[in-house]
């Protein structure tokens, strides 16, 4: 099988650090103790623990080349194109390395005085003022861990806006589109969710949310552009439609990158969003995070916003305000991902303004590519404009009874990262693709290319599909077995 | 796929079958393979009360989780519980695996429900969408 291949898969083998395990064995040496020795269990008494349980016994060596081999099974977007839809997988630029790396920022810490934190604060301060300027809202915390902690933020300080009107009203409306962390967060601030089906476009009907909208409705939780990559062009009407009943729009930011420079959910009407500086902003994402999931709102919304805020003394310098009567309270230890914040403030700085609506417009220029060389292999269920991603479906493919899992399996034998599959919902058999701004177009082609061809192997050699992937370390994985059976820890063998 | 006519379907994919008063409650066919391969079914408790419309556990499956909604009011009288060791039956046989047993609290209730051929008609719409 002659296949052109964008990564090779590594495959060396490596068993459990228990099984390279011998009693006795150590990675470290102690000198000989120059202070009293104590007695731990009379010192602890009943809580000294004896028995240490089943622990690895192994030298430096075995512990560095264990982990050096587990590494490399890892895919990651320094190896190749990583197209997870609304994932926006982008590269990590290494001048954030550098950047919060600095002596100083890497060893700031949380707890030092005002006084002597006063770089550390002017980062939260000009990242602020930039996410505010990009999403054209009015105040923002960085506090939430996330996204869906953010999106829980948001709609804990929807809730207290409610409640600070005298009725904290009853649920929050969601398109079926939508990411399943949107009903959830509605539930775990207590309100009920309503569904909101998608018109023939894939988008909000404004007919249809006019008719649900009443003064139960606390707001609509709406992404923009949706799931589908579809930019809801009826945004201004839906917002009117909400604000007219005392309602609020919320925007999950998870496809910010759509928009960035180009155009600001405060200018089409939203109240409350969360943004993802480890999709939009280039910090790292998945494995390698954490994340960071800046909560930005309307000036309406500000005094319920998380606490400390950032503030301007009366003396010039920078502090942090913890006396907010109304704040819907702290959601974070400390101030946030504070390394993330730095990550993020240099992708903004290296780029400017101008850089970051190239961003933008490469981001969709590359989606739209996918879109027409792909369009006919596969099939396009919503042929509404594309911005950052799209969503096609494995209609086509059926036939041979190979679904879009199937097809995410191969593509991994031609080194890629598999791009989203059965997502957005309202698609059955949807492979939802990302491509970022990160990739070349000789990338693109290199990714077009294996499609199709996995689109002809389809074809004529579906059973090569159904047993992918042949070229990985482990060959197709029973998925359902390992959820039926599970093997969660490893026992001595006897 | 026929559906037995010896039963009752909701538009939630449950089916329903009435034995004077009392009655078993299983998924469709037509869940089960939109499902797929079921791994885990979360069952009330005996003696706990349902209420027709209204969630009273869930299906997980390798796609995903999926809410079980009751087809009529009552009391659990007994739960499948092999279905704990051994969810694979669901989709095997999705009509001959009942969930629970329970008392109907309103009879009527599973008489309004459709019938094998309305739900069988009402499948082929969602499907052919």
């Amino acid at each position: 099988m002659s296949i052109t291949k964008a990564t090779r898969h590594i495959s060396q083998n490596e068993g459990l650090i228990f099984e390279k395990s011998s009693p006795g064995k150590a990675a470290w040496k102690l000198p000989p103790l120059d202070v009293p020795e104590v007695d731990a269990e009379k010192l602890l008494g009943s809580s000294v623990r004896n028995d240490l349980g089943e622990m690895p016994e192994v030298s430096e060596i075995e512990i560095i080349r264990h982990f050096t081999r587990l590494s490399t099974w890892n895919y990651a977007i320094d190896l190749g194109m990583y197209p997870l839809g609304s994932c926006t997988m982008k590269y990590n630029p290494r001048v954030n390395e550098v950047v919060v790396r600095l002596d100083r920022l890497a060893n700031a810490h949380p707890y030092a005085p005002e006084k002597i934190s006063q770089g550390a604060l002017r980062i939260l301060r000009v990242l602020s003022d930039a996410l505010i300027e990009i999403t054209g809202m009015d105040a923002i915390t960085l506090q939430p861990a996330a996204g869906a902690q953010g999106e829980m933020t948001g709609l804990l300080m929807v809730r207290a806006y409610h409640e600070s009107k005298g009725n904290a009203r009853k649920k929050i409306l969601i398109p079926d589109s939508a990411h399943g962390t949107n009903p959830a967060t509605a539930a775990m601030v207590d309100y009920a969710v309503e569904n909101l089906k998608s018109n023939e476009q894939g988008m909000v009907d404004p007919a249809a949310l006019a008719a649900q909208m009443n003064d139960d409705v606390a707001a609509l939780m709406l992404t923009n552009p949706n799931t589908l990559g579809v930019f809801e062009h009826e945004i201004a009407k839906i917002a009117d439609i909400l604000h007219a009943k005392g309602g609020l729009l919320y925007m999950d930011g998870a496809n910010m990158n759509a928009l960035v420079g180009k155009a600001r959910p405060g200018d089409f009407g939203v109240d409350v969003m969360h943004l993802n500086l480890h999709k939009t902003f280039s910090t790292p994402h998945g494995g390698g995070g954490p994340g960071s999931g800046p909560v930005a709102c309307k000036q309406i919304l500000e005094p319920f916003l998380p606490s400390p805020v950032v503030i301007t003394k009366p003396d010039g310098t920078l502090g942090f305000e913890y006396d907010r009567p109304q704040s819907v309270g702290r959601v974070r230890a400390f101030y946030g991902n504070f390394g993330m914040f730095v990550r993020a403030l240099a992708y903004i700085m290296a780029n400017g303004p101008d850089g970051l609506r190239q961003t933008t417009e490469d981001a969709v220029l590359n989606a739209n590519y996918i879109r027409k060389e792909l369009t006919g292999t596969f099939d396009l269920p919503y042929s509404t404009p594309s911005m950052h991603e799209v969503v096609f479906s494995d209609k086509l493919q059926g036939k041979n009874g190979i679904k879009t899992m199937d097809l995410a399996k191969r593509l991994i034998d031609y080194g890629f990262h598999p791009y989203t599959t059965a997502f957005p919902l309202i698609v059955p058999g949807a492979l939802m693709i990302e491509p970022t701004e990160s990739e070349s177009k000789e990338e693109l082609d290199l990714f077009v290319e294996a499609m199709k061809s996995i689109a002809r192997e389809a074809e004529n050699e579906p059973q090569t599909i159904l047993d992918a992937p042949h070229n990985t370390r482990i060959s197709r994985l029973d998925e359902t077995a390992a959820a039926r059976k599970p093997v969660l820890r490893w026992k001595r063998p006897s | 796929m026929a559906y037995p006519a010896d039963r009752k379907y909701t538009k939630e994919h449950e089916w329903v079958m009435a034995d004077g008063g009392s009655a078993s409650i299983g998924i469709t066919h037509y869940a089960q393979e939109s499902l797929g391969d079921i791994v885990f079914v979360d069952l009330p408790k005996v003696g706990s009360e349902i209420t027709a419309g209204k969630m009273f556990g869930s299906v997980e499956s390798v796609k995903a989780v999926s809410d079980l909604y009751a087809p009529a009011s009552g009391t659990v009288t007994a739960v499948n519980d092999s279905l704990a060791t051994t969810p694979e039956a669901v989709n095997k046989d999705a009509h001959g695996s009942w969930m629970l047993k329970i008392t109907l609290k309103d009879a009527g209730e599973v008489s309004a429900l459709l019938s094998a051929a309305d739900y069988e008609k009402f499948v082929a719409e969602e499907a052919g969408k």
